[in-house]
C-alpha cells in the first residue's frame, strides 16, 4: 500500500470513522458519499462507530501473503458493527476460540509493515469481548 | 489546582516465567527470581509495541471520564523503545484518541523516567493555562539482551494521565526532580540492546538519584513519609525499590498496592507510572500517594499527590476500564520460543 492511500485512510482505521445517510438513517463503513437509497434527497454526514460487532462469518490463515507471513496462523472474519455496515477484519484469539456470533471489542494494534525501514500501518482488531 | 483528571493502563496479556528464561541459559532459577523478587514479566503479541500500547492506556483513560478529546491540547509520549526513530508516537496517539488536529506532541525519553517527565511537562502547560488537557504517557516493549540481567525482568506495559485543572480525581500537590550525568545505563543510536554498568546502576544511579528527589521535595514541602498512605517508587526489580523504601523510611504496607513488578516485570518508561495507577485502583478519597520515579543517565521525578472527592463522584468511572490487577489476572503463559518470537529476537531469511 502507498504511503498516500495508507494515510487517506487513517481516520478509518484507527477511529471506524464512516458516514451516515440522516434521511434514511442508514450507516456506510467503508464511508460513502452518497446514499443509494435517498439519491439526491440523501445526506451525508459522518459517523463515529462505537466498534462493537458480532463476527458473522470466520476463517483461520495458515498461508499469507509476505506482508502478514509472520503472523499466522490467524483469525480474519467478517464483523457486523452494531451500527450495521460490516467489516472484514482480523481477530486476536486462538482458531479454535473464534465462533459465529462471537461479540467483539476493537483494539489498536499493528496492522503491517512496510519492510523494515518503510512506514508501519496501524488500525483496528478485534479481540473476543468479556 | 493542577492534577490528575483519569488515567489508564494497559498490559499485553502474554507472560514468561523467570524460571523459563533461566532454563534456557542455564540459570539458576530459584536464585535470579528470589534476588530479583521477580517470578514472571509480560511479554507483548506480534503486532503490539509502544505505539499500540499507548493508544489502549490514553483509550482506557478517556473510557473513565467523559472530556471532550478536541479540549487536550498536549500529547507527550515517554518510552525507550518508539517504533521509529524518527516519527513522533504521540501523533499516532494523538490521531487515535481523536485529539488531533489542534495540539502539540513529542515523543520523550529519559531510560524509565520519560513518562514522569511528561507529567511534569503537561503540569507546566496546564498551570500556565496554556492547554486544559495533557495526555502524559509512559510505554515500552522494554529490551533486554538475550542471557543478559535485563532479559529477566525487560516487560511490556504503559500508563496514561490526563492532566488538568477542574475537578482532578487527585491533586498534584508538588513535584521536584534531581538529576545528573551518570552512566549508568544507556543504548547508543541503531544498537538493538541496552547496556549497564552492572552493580553500578544501584548506588550511584537509583539509589541516589531517587533518595535526592525525595530529600529535596521533603525539604520543600516540610512533609515526610508519615504524611502519606502510599508511595510507589521505580521497580526495575522488586529489591530495589523496598530497599528504598526502608532507607527513606517509608514502611513495607505503604508500597504494597503499588508495588506490580513480581508479577508484571520492568516496563521502563511505563514502571513507576502503573505502579501509581496501581495504588489510584484502590484509593479512596483523601489519600495522600508519594512517587518517586527513577531514569538512568540518570534522573528521578519526586510527587506529592492527593486523592479527592471526585474519584467516588459519579464524573469518574473507575470500573470503565480494567484494574491493573485485573489486566495481571489470567495470563496467557508463553515458553522462550514463542517470547522470542514475539520479540523479534529470532533470525528471520531476508
Ligand atoms: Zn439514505
Amino acid at each position: 500500500m502507498s504511503v498516500a492511500r495508507f494515510w487517506r485512510k487513517i481516520p478509518q482505521r484507527y477511529n471506524l470513522i464512516g458516514t451516515q445517510c440522516t434521511t434514511c438513517g442508514r450507516y456506510f463503513f467503508p464511508p460513502r458519499t452518497f446514499c443509494p437509497e435517498c439519491r439526491r434527497a440523501g445526506n451525508i454526514v459522518d459517523h463515529k462507530f462505537r466498534g462493537y460487532g458480532t463476527v458473522v462469518t470466520h476463517t483461520v490463515i495458515r498461508t499469507a501473503s509476505e506482508q502478514f507471513e509472520q503472523m499466522t496462523p490467524y483469525v480474519l472474519a467478517i464483523v457486523e458493527l452494531d451500527e450495521g455496515p460490516r467489516i472484514t477484519a482480523q481477530i486476536v484469539c486462538e482458531p479454535e476460540e473464534v465462533f459465529i456470533g462471537m461479540k467483539v471489542t476493537p483494539v489498536f494494534r499493528r496492522i503491517a509493515a512496510d519492510g523494515e525501514s518503510g512506514v508501519i500501518h496501524y488500525g483496528t482488531k478485534y479481540v473476543p469481548a468479556e | 489546582m493542577v492534577g490528575i483528571i483519569t488515567y489508564g493502563v494497559y498490559i499485553p496479556k502474554y507472560r514468561i516465567k523467570v524460571e523459563e528464561i533461566a532454563r534456557v541459559w542455564g540459570a539458576n532459577a530459584a536464585d535470579i527470581a528470589g534476588g530479583l523478587g521477580v517470578y514472571s514479566k509480560s511479554v507483548p503479541d506480534l503486532d503490539e509495541d509502544t505505539a499500540t500500547i499507548a493508544v489502549e492506556a490514553a483509550r482506557h483513560a478517556l473510557k473513565r471520564r467523559e472530556i471532550n478529546p478536541a479540549d487536550i491540547g498536549a500529547v507527550y509520549v515517554g518510552s525507550e523503545s518508539h517504533p521509529y526513530a524518527v516519527k513522533p508516537t504521540a501523533c499516532t496517539v494523538g490521531e487515535a484518541i481523536g485529539a488531533t488536529p489542534y495540539m502539540t506532541a513529542a515523543d520523550y525519553e529519559f531510560a524509565c523516567k520519560a513518562g514522569t517527565a511528561a507529567i511534569q511537562t503537561c503540569m507546566g502547560l496546564v498551570k500556565s493555562q496554556m492547554i486544559t488537557y495533557g495526555v502524559a504517557i509512559g510505554s515500552d516493549v522494554a529490551q533486554g539482551a538475550p542471557s543478559d540481567a535485563l532479559e529477566y525482568t525487560a516487560a511490556a506495559g504503559g500508563a496514561a494521565f490526563v492532566i488538568g485543572r477542574d475537578d482532578p480525581v487527585a491533586r498534584i500537590n508538588h513535584t521536584c526532580s534531581f538529576t545528573t550525568d551518570t552512566p549508568d545505563f544507556w543504548r547508543r543510536e541503531g544498537q538493538d540492546y541496552p547496556r549497564h554498568g552492572g552493580r553500578f546502576t544501584g548506588d550511584p544511579g537509583y539509589f541516589k538519584h531517587i533518595q535526592g528527589s525525595v530529600r529535596l521535595i521533603f525539604e520543600q514541602t516540610g512533609k515526610n513519609p508519615k504524611d502519606y498512605d502510599y508511595a510507589v517508587f521505580h521497580q526495575p526489580n522488586a529489591k530495589f525499590p523496598q530497599r528504598v523504601a526502608k532507607i527513606l523510611g517509608f514502611t513495607a504496607e505503604q508500597i504494597k498496592p503499588g508495588l506490580v513488578v513480581p508479577r508484571l516485570g520492568n516496563t521502563y518508561s511505563g514502571s513507576s507510572m502503573i505502579g501509581l495507577a496501581a495504588t489510584l485502583d484502590i484509593a479512596k478519597a483523601g489519600d495522600r500517594i508519594f512517587v518517586a520515579s527513577f531514569g538512568s543517565g540518570a534522573g528521578s521525578d519526586a510527587f506529592d499527590i492527593e486523592v479527592t472527592d471526585a474519584i467516588e463522584s459519579g464524573a469518574f468511572r473507575r470500573d470503565a476500564a480494567p484494574s491493573v490487577e485485573k489486566l495481571l489476572a489470567s495470563p496467557k503463559w508463553v515458553d522462550y520460543a514463542t517470547y522470542a518470537r514475539h520479540k523479534g529476537k529470532i533470525v528471520m531469511q531476508k
